[in-house]
């Protein structure tokens, strides 16, 4: 079993029915949904599979594949997972088919064919496990700006009137970032080569290196400038409200859901083991950007009259709850934010499915055109609060056991930070439930009552059936995941030389805090 | 009695192969009937380029120097050499389209016809070939196959006005907008002529200090005696003048105005291989002649990277035409080879080998870039305006993608030959420590990935206009072309190995 290459397989096949898809004839359109539909199920498959092949107990990578790809820069074709992005490689096999089905009746601006869509997702797709999947610094690179060009056609050819705008904005922000972090990834390069003698981009190698302090510090800033725009911590956060705004419901759910998560998996994966002094040295600077980001999110969620827009804004909130898990540097803060990943893919992915349908009904995004949807579509309204109050992470729901795990580990390490962001739940709290009164409950009005307004077809309760299971199952027993991802965020703080246990201050510096 | 230099034929074969198709070009040209010169000349052409580019192959692995110390025959040139035949034979084949332009050619039926009078007017649709730009690209060919090659200053200088002179002319044979392109011809002319003067200046500064022109003998002196002002002063000129060719800012500003003027397929050819020989030469004299002396270009050839990379960047984002934009991107990408260049270090940085593969890389991709700019076309010739390529993916999604690709590949996107190249690159630059360079250029590859994006842009997500343009289809030669340039610019992108593993191979001056 173990001899399969999953996880080649698991970026091939969707590249491969991808380029298929793309290569059907014109007005093939049902032929082209159904094709992305058994590709994306293959994958989730082929994601589970993975899983029961990997044994929770063993080595940190597993499932492992390497062939040497460019070897006069030390280039290795190198694939392997360990429980963190192992969990994230599940994600996507859930939420890729979910999205399919989600954009299952939508229609191009203009009239455009939805074949191209269909043919970008899954090439999208194929990406996103490449770069959760990459062991070579080189490698992770080359699918995280690759990944750009996909997500950047689906938002800019079937996304709302600003698309234009968006899709550059997006695609350049992630450009700078990515070319930032490619002066650091050479870095690197170059430091490996004067210290093993040759150079190398594998993870294990890079991980034993010892740089130079002052070195380690611009390195990390490259690195950590890519994640930040990526996650994005909110001096770098302006284009993810564009961009998720813009981009079609389905290109919107793997953005926030998956491709963000990129940056604080990266935070968690290179930023930390790699240069874990310069970690140590700028995680105050850090953990206020993430505390920022958490109350700054919130009170902007707050303010928003687009639907959209408001749930791109509650995700910035979130990503400061998974940076400050992450930098926190404890065990069960580490612990917590990996599950955040994971949760936060599958209660935003809900809300903005929900958002999406109540959109597709309406055809405004505003707020304000809204007004008791409970009274004549009940479920479509039942669907919506389930999904709010996933994303205030009540309990009982999934986001409330990586929500709590997060403050818990970070509040012996980081109290002040992590006192100032409990006020972040709170503001939660606002931010949804003023959104579900105002356009769930009360009378019936505006474009409700204008519109015909059906309640949830037997397509969309498909959609939402598996994530609603998920927002439940998850917050009542959460552990398979998190025997998961433990040992690898042992591991990861094991690198920086914090206390696994995360009850002592790693440190005297950090103790001061 | 005067001994003859001991020439090694064999070693000069390339040239022999490519100054000889040109020779037989003028033959033919003179004496053969008019109905048979277009295809006997485009034979000839292909003949002349792809057996320089055999030649060169066969000579692989050699080091030597020749005739008398003024060519020297290594990895490094015989590389270039090949580059350039091989690109010149692909501008040769879009030389030779004829199912595009309904008049049948790119090219003016006669260019001595007063552009605008009624014999000009007569002539637009004539379906008669102007066929002499086939022998005079051969001899830019070879001239530049030489300059990459010389060893010594007076050579290259040669070099230079075989390889300028024909280009001035043929940049003035556009069929459509004459003006336009006589108007860039003069424009060229002028200042290349002013780029050889000061090339020829720095020449004979060098000489009064150093006494010889021979690149070997300058770094003898230069190890032995030093450097002194007027040898600096002398390097400094000779650095200006090949600049210039390379279209490096703040020397560039003859390249917008040439490349729009210019027939399209001319700019791929000068945009192109004007480049790869024009770095050639420079790493050359930088390398081999004052190689050990580094701190007397290193700081000037710095700044200019920098110029360079953030003129083509910024001003790129304001273009509102293909050609220029283009063109700016060819600005741009000179800073970047230039980051390669402050990567030679004293042979053992691997800058030489970076700078190789990155001019291939980019060579390629630019013909092929211009190549597609002569598929969209309007009623009055190619529809260059960036505005009349609005929704050009619905009308030819093909041709939208291939573009859209080597857009990508000018921008450095992973996967496509220009990460590779740029990777390579800056690889070099960070190891002999020049990361602040490194970090200009790539914040620079950022902004100027906004203009190739704007492109894209409006191919995909916006809508066709009325009357827009419509995209021709193609005859063999173009076609030829494209799947040659989209191929190698995948190919170098996903599986760079082999061509790497050449390219550190062939890093190798000789002098």
């Amino acid at each position: 079993m173990s001899e399969f290459p999953w996880l080649l397989t698991m970026i091939v096949v969707p590249a491969v029915g991808g380029a298929a898809v793309a290569a059907l004839p014109k007005g093939r359109d049902a032929l082209a949904k159904q094709a992305a539909l058994a590709v994306s199920l293959l994958v989730l498959v082929l994601a589970v599979l993975a899983t029961v092949a990997f044994d929770t107990g063993g080595e940190r990578f597993q499932l492992t594949t390497s062939v040497s790809w460019i070897p006069s820069f030390g280039v290795d074709f190198a694939l392997g997972v360990d429980g963190i992005a192992l969990v994230m490689l599940l994600l996507i096999g859930v939420l890729v088919p979910v999205v399919v089905v989600a954009s299952w009746r939508d229609t191009g601006p203009g009239g455009r064919s939805m074949k191209a869509y269909f043919a970008w997702l899954l090439v999208l797709e194929a990406m996103m496990v490449g770069v959760f999947a990459a062991t070579d610094v080189f490698l992770f690179y080359v699918f995280f700006e690759a990944m750009l060009v996909p997500m950047y056609f689906i938002i800019g050819s079937f996304g709302g009137p600003r698309r234009q705008y968006a899709a550059v904005k997006f695609f350049l922000y992630s450009l700078l970032g990515g070319l930032v972090m490619l002066a650091s990834v050479i870095g690197l390069y170059v430091v490996s080569t004067s210290q093993i003698g040759e150079g190398t981009f594998a993870f294990d190698a890079l991980r034993s290196l010892d740089i130079d302090p002052g070195v380690q510090k611009l390195l990390f800033l490259g690195f950590f400038v890519a994640f930040a725009i990526k996650a994005p911590l909110v001096p770098f956060h302006t284009w993810l409200p564009d961009s998720g705004a813009e981009a079609p419901v389905g290109g919107a759910v793997l953005l926030v859901g998956v491709l963000d998560k990129v940056g604080t998996f990266g935070f968690i994966r290179y930023c930390l083991p790699l240069f874990p002094d310069a970690s140590r040295t700028f995680a105050p600077w850090i953990l206020g950007l993430a505390v920022a980001g958490i109350l700054y999110g919130a009170l902007l969620a707050m303010g928003q009259s687009d639907m959209k827009r408001l749930v791109t804004y509650t995700s910035i909130a979130h990503f400061g709850f998974i940076a400050l898990g992450i930098f926190a540097f404890t065990a069960e803060g580490g612990s917590g934010a990996v599950l955040y990943m994971v949760n936060h893919g599958i209660s935003t992915g809900i809300l903005f499915l929900v958002v999406g349908m109540v959109i597709t009904r309406g055809g405004s995004r505003s707020i304000a055109d809204y007004g008791g949807i409970g009274k004549k579509a009940p479920v479509l309204a039942g669907v919506f609060l389930v999904a709010g109050l996933s994303s205030l992470a009540l309990p009982g729901t999934n986001s409330f056991v990586s929500e709590f795990l997060v403050l818990l580990g970070s509040f012996p390490t980081r109290p002040v930070f992590t006192i100032v962001a409990t006020v972040g739940i709170v503001l939660a709290a606002l931010y949804v439930l003023l959104l579900i009164q105002r356009a769930v409950h009360g009378p019936a009005r505006g474009l409700v009552t204008e519109q015909p307004f059906p309640d949830l077809r037997r397509r969309e309760l498909v959609v939402v059936a598996p994530l609603l299971a998920l927002v439940i199952g998850l917050g009542v027993y959460p552990q398979p995941l998190l025997d998961l991802i433990n040992p690898a965020v042992a591991a990861t703080m094991g690198d920086i030389g914090s206390d696994p246990a995360g009850t002592q201050p790693a440190t005297a510096e950090q103790g001061a805090n | 009695m005067i001994e003859a230099p001991d020439l090694s034929l064999s070693a000069l074969s390339p040239f022999l192969f490519v100054f000889g198709a040109a020779l037989v070009g003028v033959l033919v040209e003179s004496f053969a009937p008019r109905h048979v010169r277009q295809p006997t000349q485009v034979a000839l052409a292909l003949v002349g380029t792809v057996g320089g580019f055999a030649c060169t192959l066969l000579l692989a692995g050699r080091g030597e120097v020749t005739a008398a110390g003024a060519l020297a025959v290594d990895g490094a040139g015989l590389f270039l050499q090949a580059t350039i035949a091989g690109l010149g034979a692909l501008s040769v084949l879009l030389f030779a389209e004829r199912a595009l332009d309904p008049a049948r050619s790119a090219f003016v039926a006669s260019a001595a016809v007063p552009a605008g009078s009624p014999r000009d007017r007569e002539l637009l649709t004539d379906e008669r070939v102007q066929t002499e730009v086939y022998p005079l690209a051969t001899f830019a060919v070879g001239g530049m196959m030489l300059f990459v090659a010389a060893n010594d200053l007076l050579v290259m200088f040669i070099a230079l006005e075989v390889l300028s002179l024909p280009l001035y002319l043929i940049c003035g044979l556009s069929r459509r907008r004459r003006l336009l392109s006589q108007e860039a011809a003069v424009k060229y002319f002028l200042l290349g002529a002013f780029a050889s003067a000061f090339f020829l200046y720095g020449l004979a500064l060098v000489y009064g200090a150093t006494g010889t022109v021979q690149l070997a003998g300058i770094r003898q002196s230069v190890t032995d005696d030093g450097t002194g002002t007027l040898l600096v002063l002398g390097l400094g000129l000779l650095v200006v003048g090949l600049m210039f060719k390379a279209s490096v800012a703040p020397f560039h500003t003859w390249t917008p105005d040439v490349y729009q003027g210019a027939p399209t397929p001319v700019t791929a050819f000068m945009a192109a291989c004007t480049k790869v020989a024009a770095f050639g030469a420079i790493l050359r004299l930088l390398y081999v002649a004052f190689g050990t002396a580094d701190w007397t270009w290193r700081p000037l050839v710095y700044g200019i990277a920098i110029v360079s990379m953030v003129v083509g960047a910024v001003l790129g984002l304001t273009q509102t035409d293909v050609k220029r934009m283009l063109a700016y991107s060819s600005i741009a990408h000179a800073g970047f080879l230039l980051t390669g260049v402050i990567g030679l270090d004293a042979g053992t940085g691997s800058g030489l080998a970076a700078t190789l593969f990155y001019l291939l890389a980019y060579g390629l991709t630019t013909v092929g870039a211009f190549a597609v700019v002569t598929l969209v076309r309007d009623g009055d010739g190619e529809a260059t305006a960036l505005a009349q390529w609005a929704g050009l993916a619905r009308r030819s999604p093909l041709t939208a993608a291939i573009m859209t690709f080597l857009l990508l590949a000018l921008a450095g996107i992973p996967l496509t030959s220009g990460f590779t190249g740029k990777f390579a690159v800056f690889r070099a630059a960070i190891e002999v420590g020049a990361w602040p360079l490194a970090v200009v250029a790539l914040v620079t590859s950022a902004v100027a990935g906004f203009f190739y994006l704007r492109l894209v842009v409006l191919m995909y997500f916006s809508e066709p206009a009325e009357d827009g343009p419509s995209v021709g289809v193609p005859g063999l030669p173009t076609t030829i072309v494209l799947a040659v340039t989209v191929a190698a610019t995948l190919v170098l992108g996903v599986v760079p190995g082999s061509v790497l593993d050449l390219a550190d191979g062939a890093a190798r001056l000789v002098g």
